[in-house]
């Protein structure tokens, strides 16, 4: 029988409902980026090298690698924690699971600086961390105000954009298959090898592309617990902004990084599913990545 | 057949809600098309009586309910019109209609109570609260649901929940009420039950009544007239007994009941007709009027006329025979069903016998006749 | 799910990483290093955060940590001090008014895009969501320089509405969720029984995906009250929001009322979030 599931309207109202979102949306959004782009291209006339000085200058491109260096740590420390984590989420009962899972999305949700002014604390010279290392003789143990500190705060913060993807593909797994394997008579390192990896393949790369892009637009984490030696691009952008007020230059690099974002997270839906990938980011929510 | 209604008013009644009387429905020429190769709805005609209890049966996909929900006014119409009592209301929102409506999944509203959601549209409609709490407890009795007023759907078993939704869609005196496949939902027992109660309640409220379904015994039990639809186009309307007796397609004669069906050359000009070389009488009443669309006939005799002999000898006189082999014997309790396979022919058809007849077994070659007046030639 | 229902059979047979341990119990029960594991991230998820609380009760003028007294002076200095209670006033004010505007026009377009279907509707709803995927840098640098020329920095007005926009995708996400499970035949049912569709609208879909709104308002909240990035670049002196005025307390004046501000923040949004689930209304993670 014919069903029409959607009672009888006037498509223009849906349609209207839509405006005050569309309408908010490109005045904040599409029509900033659009003229930061414009800019980029034409100051002072149509030309291109804000984008051409962007791989000239020596800098940007360092920058640029230095991040995504960050990044692919950062990228790598999420994969080797969220892997076992989103493991664990398969095979326990449905309330630990879903207890594990608030766990993984509050830093989430918890303030930015917040966050970060605890590492602070952690990190600084003299703290608890420096003060645990000393405790078996390695001095200057302090994190803070450099690289590594950077990694070890991004990472909790982005973990669950890893865990999620990855206990969504886990999830899917039949672990009889294992079980399978193991009466035919392998090892369980050959089986989790030949078969649980293989089959998750799908959720480590979505949770890898995923990381690893957000990685690159962070900006508060760097700017407190990095160093000015070692900026990282957002930094770089804020300051062609503020201090250098070279819009131009600033559009340029922006457009640039979005650009890339806007590749891989499309890559990264394409390998997860958009199930994984953007239901991840929207589901926990991205509030401030920085 | 309206003999038990109140008497049907054929000017304009208006639309009061304390008359309570059914309103007639008329369709003329209704189409709905999606863009689809074939309409939804081809081109129906059907005037449904004042106070009638009107059927729309078919299979999936024929049309019934996007009639029905061309009536409700959930879809627009292609062509044509639809008028209650006269007005027409092809482009009234179904929010105006006036019209009662139980859904399959009932469509209570999980947030409200039972009385809350009976009072559902009385509070529509602006009804002083005394009023309200009376109808509302009126019509509950009505259901058989008294007591259960603070009750959230969700605490309700399906036949109760399905009460409530009836006790909604009557409560403010509709003068049609819409049931689209409200029973499906059910298991037998309750099925049944429920059915008793919709025709009880249809006889003390005497509002039309139009009730869709693919379940043919359903239609038979409940309607005054069934309209049986095929492909979106209304194959044949009548009482149950006039489609059951007197089908006038293939199609009819097989989705009301079960069929044996002998396959013809052509329509039967005289009073007789051959199949596979047997010559066999019809009675011309019993030919079917010809159908443009449908150019195939076909013999169709209905189990329980077919007589089951030895030899064609013994078949009663005056019947038209056919030798066949009993291919399965089915014990149905109260009958036995022999599945027959008719001459060389292959093709299959079954009779019902008494329980009590043992002489047929498998593999026998029998007889089976039937007289001349229970035979139907059909438009295939 | 998968199923464990692997009562006789050996158990733990396929470790991601390390050793592996066999129970010859009934049902497939955990290895303990991975729960063992997953104790150890789940710790390093949620205890440097915690130490902002004790850090908070300290009377120094540095971060030194452990604090070496124990005094209320950090949470004195929060309500009192005019540069920390004006900035938590309009960030309140700021979140109070971006939530209400995210939760009116993501609900909207939540409702429209429902009934819509085809490629453009997909089309809107992608565009709806980019501000999630975008880079807040990038769109703070691009924001600050389009609000320079309109005169919005700092601003209420240019807060809020920028605040909005980042706060549309998550109500947008709860609404369309609470719709998902909405039964179309109700709105059937309510027009068959006098009601028209705006009356439908409010007596019986507003109050079954009223908990998805207030889920999504709250999102649009807690985003604008803790965003960081865009605040920064708007900033004015006459105007700057709590997590500027935290930043500053780190990068430009030491200022130790931070532990105190950032303890209040991280206990209230944990109630904000954990109550509700507590209380058994779980949120659906779709």
């Amino acid at each position: 029988m014919t069903m029409i599931s959607r009672p009888r309207r006037l498509p223009s109202a849906s349609w209207l409902l839509l405006v005050p979102a569309l309408a908010l949306l490109a005045a904040i959004l599409l029509v900033p980026l659009g003229q930061s782009l414009l800019r980029s291209l034409g100051t002072p006339q149509f030309t291109l090298q804000h984008y051409a000085s962007l791989f000239t200058d020596g800098v940007t491109l360092k920058i640029l690698g230095r991040t995504a260096l960050t990044a692919a740590i950062v990228t790598m420390v999420a994969l080797v924690l969220g892997y076992p984590y989103a493991y664990l989420m398969t095979r326990v009962g449905p309330r630990t699971r879903g207890i594990l899972l608030t766990i993984v999305l509050i830093p989430f949700w918890t303030s930015v600086m917040a966050r970060n002014f605890a590492w602070i604390i952690i990190l600084q010279r003299g703290g608890p961390v420096d003060t645990f290392f000393s405790f078996f003789g390695i001095k200057d143990a302090v994190f803070y105000g450099n690289v590594t500190g950077v990694t070890i705060a991004m990472s909790q913060v982005l973990l669950p954009f890893m865990v999620l993807p990855l206990y969504s593909s886990l999830g899917a797994i039949d672990r009889k298959l294992l079980l399978a394997a193991r009466g035919l008579g392998s090892p369980p390192i050959v089986a989790f090898w030949k078969i649980y990896w293989p089959l998750s393949r799908g959720g480590v790369v979505a949770g890898l592309i995923l990381v690893f892009t957000l990685s690159l637009g962070f900006y508060v984490t760097p700017a407190l617990l990095g160093s000015p030696q070692e900026s990282l691009i957002a930094q770089l952008l804020a300051t062609r902004t503020t201090q250098l007020l070279d819009f131009a230059g600033a559009g340029a690099l922006g457009m640039l990084v979005l650009v890339v974002t806007l590749a891989l997270v499309a890559w990264a839906n394409r390998v997860g599913g958009s199930v994984t990938a953007l239901g991840a980011v929207a589901t926990a929510g991205t509030k401030e990545r920085a | 057949m309206s003999i038990v209604k109140e008497a049907a008013v054929t000017q304009d009644t208006p639309a009061s809600a304390e008359v309570k009387r059914g309103t007639e429905i008329r369709l003329d020429h209704v189409t709905k098309d999606y863009g689809l190769a074939v309409p939804a709805v081809d081109d129906i005609s059907l005037t449904i009586e004042p106070g009638e209890f009107m059927t729309f049966l078919g299979p999936s996909g024929s049309g019934k309910t996007t009639t029905l929900n061309l009536i409700a006014g959930f879809e627009t119409l292609t062509a044509g019109t639809i008028a209650l009592n006269g007005t027409e209301v092809g482009s009234l929102p179904p929010h105006k209609r006036n019209l009662g409506m139980l859904f399959q999944n009932y469509a209570l509203f999980p947030h409200l109570t039972v009385a809350q959601n009976v009072a559902y549209p009385l509070r529509e409609r602006k009804l002083p609260k005394p009023e309200i709490v009376r109808k509302v407890a009126e019509v509950l009795e009505l259901v058989q649901l008294t007591g259960r007023d603070d009750n959230f759907p969700s605490q309700l078993s399906g036949g109760q929940q399905q009460r409530v939704a009836l006790a909604r869609a009557i409560v403010f005196d509709p003068k049609v009420l819409l049931l689209d496949e409200p029973l499906g939902a059910l298991d037998r027992n309750l099925r049944a039950s429920l059915q008793a109660e919709i025709r009880r309640i249809h006889r003390e409220v005497g509002s039309t009544f139009v009730f869709v379904t693919h379940d043919q015994e359903e239609a038979m039990n409940l309607s005054d007239r069934i309209a049986l639809f095929n492909a979106g186009h209304l194959e044949q309307v009548g009482t149950p007994e006039a489609l059951y007796r007197d089908p006038e397609t293939l199609f009819a004669a097989r989705f009301l009941g079960d069929s044996n069906v002998f396959e013809l050359d052509e329509r039967p000009h005289s009073a007789t007709t051959s199949w596979h070389g047997l010559t066999w009488a019809v009675a011309p009443h019993t030919v079917a009027v010809p159908r443009p669309s449908l150019s195939h006939y076909a013999v169709v005799v209905r189990p329980e006329d077919v007589n089951v002999t030895r030899s064609a000898s013994e078949a009663p006189r005056g019947t038209n025979a056919v030798p066949a082999r009993v291919r399965d014997v089915e014990f149905m309790g109260s009958y036995r069903t022999l599945m027959l396979e008719f001459g060389t022919s292959g093709v299959v058809g079954r009779a019902r016998i008494d329980a009590s007849e043992s002489q047929v077994a498998l593999g026998d070659e029998v007889v089976a006749s039937w007289s001349p007046e229970r035979q139907r030639i059909v438009a295939a | 799910m998968t199923s464990l229902d692997t009562r006789a059979l050996l158990t733990a047979s396929a470790p991601p990483r390390r050793g592996r341990r066999r129970r010859d119990r009934g049902v497939d029960p955990t290895p303990w290093w991975l729960s063992m594991t997953g104790a150890l991230v789940a710790m390093y998820l949620i205890l440097p955060t915690l130490f902002v609380i004790p850090m908070s009760f300290s009377s120094s003028s540095t971060f030194q940590f452990p604090p070496k007294n124990f005094s209320l002076d950090l949470y004195v200095n929060f309500f009192t001090k005019p540069v920390w209670l004006t900035s938590l006033g309009n960030s309140v004010l700021v979140a109070i008014l971006a939530a209400i505007l995210a939760t009116v026009v993501g609900t909207a377009a939540a409702v429209g895009l429902d009934r819509l279907t085809g490629r453009v509707a997909g089309l809107m709803r992608t565009l709806l969501m980019v501000s999630i995927v975008t880079p807040g840098i990038v769109i703070a640098v691009a924001v600050y320089a389009s609000f320079l020329q309109w005169h919005l920095t700092g601003s209420l007005l240019g807060y809020v509405l920028a605040h909005a926009a980042l706060g549309v995708p998550f109500v947008l996400v709860s609404v369309t969720s609470a719709l998902g499970g909405f039964d179309p035949a109700l709105l059937r049912a309510s027009a068959s029984l006098g009601a028209s569709p705006l009356r439908s609208f409010v007596r019986v879909t507003m109050p079954l995906i009223s908990r998805g709104i207030v889920t999504g308002a709250i999102f649009a909240f807690v985003t604008s009250f803790d965003e960081v990035v865009i605040a920064l670049f708007l900033r004015a002196p006459t105007f700057q929001t709590l997590p500027v005025q935290m930043y500053n307390s780190v990068t430009v004046e030491i200022d130790p009322t931070i532990s105190a501000a950032s303890s209040l923040i991280v206990v209230a949004v944990t109630i904000i979030f954990l109550v509700p689930q507590l209380v058994g209304t779980r949120k659906k993670n779709r």
